[in-house]
């Protein structure tokens, strides 16, 4: 049986104690020793960000971190989007504003965005395509992505949460 | 792709890490950012038996300046370098490059020594370090070791760290008044490695003439590569375009790249060349003000 590291993180506000190999990936770790399969698994080679989360409050790519790396960590994944019941300002900008069609990369842009209205809540169009240029989408152009984010952007000024 | 197993090591301190980096042998690498690190291992073109995680350590993060010289700590992040107000106000050369180092996520982790230390010369750092003039600070179980970044890229993929050696330190020396620099880097998309890229920093003296000049190449060979004769031809004349228009061809002229996927060598000599002019223009622009 392979040498298992513990690793003691918060995960989604939830501390959680679970072993693994020193070499899995924090992917791999938070899908199926976490149970999240929200975060996905998209080119495995550190580009398209359909992996990203938020790890001690910036965004990381979870393919390209090893899971022993976070321990003692907070952890966000797209599970983690603060709601209160409802949607999230993100999660509803995207329904509305027609910001995925497979939805693949979806949770990677909406941590991705998730972090930047959080650092900058009024960006320019050029800001938000920056913020999120670490993730790639085949489907929808990015043109509804970033209207999904101006959405939030103004929903959240107005006191939505 | 998973990576083979290897054994993990968590040091608190620099010399912890050092005896362990010195224990374990050449199969044993550090761990910073890991954004070059990490996507070898898990093609398996790395198998390193032991990994050493120096992102605990204390002290190994800074951006200051001290003693005549802008130092910052290996274990910096490039999302940090770009926040900086001291990188942004002094240092434009620093913040263009790390701007265009990969993407958001990659920044966030991404360290300036890990940049260097990997050796690959499709990194962005090493021509600005080049440029700047920069120097390297080693530690080992001896100690400091100061490094001049003329020495420090030896092959590809190889510096001249020895293996029981961590890069602990980037030293520049702080600009004189009339100093600018620029970092122009050609991507197929944001976020890739350059195409080709060059790094400028020029200082003037009192009537405008080029006093100093350091010029390097990225990714346009197996090395960065500092284009000494471009500086040369530089050296006591004005920025104007016929001085510009030189400099940039012996920069052209000193670019060895390969043909591949970004396309062919002649395409990138070429794109050598007009980056220079448009990265001597800028550096010209902001030494002038």
């Amino acid at each position: 049986m392979a040498k298992k590291e513990l690793i003691k993180l918060k995960i989604n506000g939830e501390e959680r104690e679970v072993a693994a190999e020193s070499r899995m990936l924090l992917v791999h770790f938070i899908r199926e020793q976490l149970g999240l399969t929200g975060t996905h698994v998209g080119c495995d080679t550190s580009n398209c960000g359909a992996c990203t989360v938020l790890m001690n409050g910036k965004t990381v790519k979870s393919c390209t971190v090893f899971a022993v790396q976070a321990d003692g960590a907070e952890i966000m994944t797209v599970e983690g989007l603060p709601s209160n019941g409802a949607l999230h300002p993100l999660q509803e900008g995207f329904k509305e504003e027609h910001g995925l069609q497979c939805g693949f990369c979806t949770p990677g842009m909406l941590i991705s965005s998730y972090a930047l209205l959080k650092k900058n809540p009024n960006p320019t169009e050029a800001e938000i395509r920056w913020g999120i240029s670490g993730n790639l989408c085949r489907c929808t152009g990015y043109q509804n992505i970033v209207k999904a984010v101006q959405f939030a952007s103004k929903k959240m000024a107005q006191g939505g949460k | 792709m998973i990576p083979p197993a290897f054994e993990y090591l968590r040091p608190k301190t620099l010399p912890e890490a050092v005896g362990l980096l010195q224990q374990h042998g050449d199969d044993a690498k550090i761990l910073s950012g890991g954004q070059s690190l990490i996507p070898m291992m898990k093609l398996r073109l790395a198998r390193p038996s032991h990994l050493i995680d120096i992102n605990r350590i204390a002290g190994l993060s800074y951006i200051k300046e001290d003693g005549g010289f802008l130092k910052i700590g290996g274990l910096t992040r490039e999302a940090e370098l770009e926040a900086s107000e001291l990188i942004r106000t002094k240092y434009p050369l620093l913040l263009d490059t790390a701007t265009v180092i990969a993407d958001p996520q990659v920044r966030n982790l991404a360290t300036v020594g890990g940049n260097l230390a990997h050796g690959d010369p499709a990194n962005d750092h090493p021509a600005t370090m080049l440029a700047l003039g920069a120097q390297i600070i080693a530690t080992g179980t001896k100690g400091e070791r100061v490094i001049a970044i003329d020495d420090f890229f030896v092959s590809l993929f190889t510096t001249s760290l020895n293996h029981g050696e961590i890069l602990t330190e980037i030293r520049i020396p702080i600009p004189p008044a009339k100093s600018g620099g620029a970092y122009f880097k050609l991507e197929r998309k944001v976020g890739d490695f350059a195409t080709a890229a060059v790094a400028v920093q020029v200082t003037l003296d009192g009537q405008g003439a080029v006093q100093k000049a350091g010029i390097g190449l990225t990714n346009v060979g197996g090395t960065p590569i500092r284009a000494k004769s471009a500086e040369d031809a530089l050296r006591g004349k004005k920025l104007d375009a016929a001085t510009i228009g030189a400099a940039a061809q012996a920069a052209a002229d000193a670019a060895q790249p390969s043909s591949d996927l970004r396309g062919p060598a002649a395409y990138k000599t070429g794109l050598i060349k007009e980056l220079t002019k448009r990265a001597l223009a800028r550096a010209a622009e902001r030494a002038g003000k």
